[in-house]
């Protein structure tokens, strides 16, 4: 019926948002960036036991160039707050970050003078992952939930506009309805 | 090498040489679990600690660590509210024992052992750092272990928990997380 019956065989019709969703999200390549005892998890979710590469994931790259997803596995303290974010600027578009377990998300039992209250101060976070550490199913949960965030985006819609490494990130594209904490460019708090 | 030392000979040695070299700089022995410690008063200590790492029946050659403690607060503050606790190490005897410094203020510490030890550098600067005694004649006692930013030195006693209130949905709007806040 219609166009599909007069376009020959091997040939199948949908739009561009789909078709680049697809691939955007079978090649979610992390950034190996384990920070605590969070990244023992997440070394145990890439092996063999839990085996990320199910889901496209398998390789982890130590280089941000090359990533498109920062999963900050662990507490970030005041130190590394700079890196963090010289790390998540240096991610080429389209990119998103997991936050994962408890002291990543709100500063976890840490609350105090050298750690950061939550990794959404320095950098937008698309996932929370809750636990101290979560098992290695939550972080895959948190994954499978960052998928169908990029089944909605769009290609047409500016995801990120970044004029300089300094300021906020703004996602048009949220889907979570939850609105950032605290998208801030800050380096030194 | 003795590998069998007897601990309670070396606590013997140390004291007398010290009391023999140093009369009256040593003010009273200390032991914990087996642990032995002397302390010592802080205007002899850069002399101590070169004659007990010149010593040949000592050599305490390696400045294992340097830690401090905080009294404030407690009922024995008045005797001194930081205490500096020197470990050395003799490798040649396997022997290991603490030098203790009691001091009134953080301005009134110790002179510095990085002439004698130069593990001593990066250990001193943590100690300040991290409990803010001055350290005197140290060639660059600078931050080591907070970030730049932060004022203060944070182990001490009165520095405070710098809590910050968590977020949650039922206080979301009171606990604004912004640049101006002062909580943040």
């Amino acid at each position: 019926m219609g166009l599909e019956e007069k376009i020959p065989d091997g040939i199948a019709l949908t739009t561009l948002d789909a078709m680049v969703n697809w691939a955007r999200k079978r090649s979610v390549w992390p950034l190996g960036f384990g920070l605590a005892c969070c990244a023992i998890e997440m070394m145990s979710t890439i092996a063999s036991r839990f085996d990320m590469a199910r889901f496209g994931m398998e390789v982890m790259r130590s280089s941000p160039r090359q990533a498109d997803l920062m999963i900050v596995a662990g507490r970030v303290s005041n130190k590394m707050v700079p890196v963090l974010r010289r790390l998540y600027d240096q991610m080429p578009n389209p990119k998103w970050v997991i936050s994962m377990g408890a002291c990543a998300s709100c500063g976890g039992i840490f609350n105090n003078y050298a750690i950061k209250q939550g990794v959404d101060r320095v950098v937008p976070v698309d996932i929370y992952v809750p636990g101290c550490p979560p098992r290695p199913e939550q972080l895959i949960d948190g994954i499978l939930m960052l998928y169908k965030k990029i089944e909605k985006e769009s290609v047409k819609r500016p995801l990120i506009t970044q004029p300089n490494a300094q300021t906020q990130d703004e996602r048009p594209g949220e889907v979570s309805g939850q609105p950032h904490r605290n998208p801030s460019g800050e380096l030194n708090k | 090498m003795n590998l069998s030392i007897d601990a309670s000979f070396m606590e013997q040695s140390i004291t007398d040489f010290l009391n023999n070299k140093f009369p009256g700089k040593v003010l009273g022995d200390y032991t914990y679990r087996g642990q032995f410690s002397l302390y010592v008063t802080a205007d002899a200590l850069y002399e101590i600690a070169l004659a007990l790492k010149e010593e040949a029946a000592l050599s305490f050659d390696f400045l294992v660590d340097i830690c401090s403690v905080d009294h404030l607060g407690k009922a024995w503050e008045s005797e001194g509210r930081y205490e500096i606790v020197y470990t050395l190490l003799s490798l040649e005897h396997t022997y290991r024992f603490m030098l203790r410094v009691k001091i009134a203020d953080h301005t009134v510490a110790p002179q510095s052992l990085c002439d004698i030890w130069h593990s001593a550098n990066w250990l001193e600067r943590e100690v300040w750092d991290m409990m803010g005694i001055e350290f005197k004649k140290h060639p660059n006692l600078t931050k080591i272990v907070t970030d730049d930013d932060l004022e203060g030195h944070p182990l001490r006693k009165d520095f405070g928990l710098v809590y910050e209130e968590p977020q949650f949905s039922h206080n979301h709007d009171e606990v604004l997380i912004t640049p101006d806040n002062p909580n943040h």
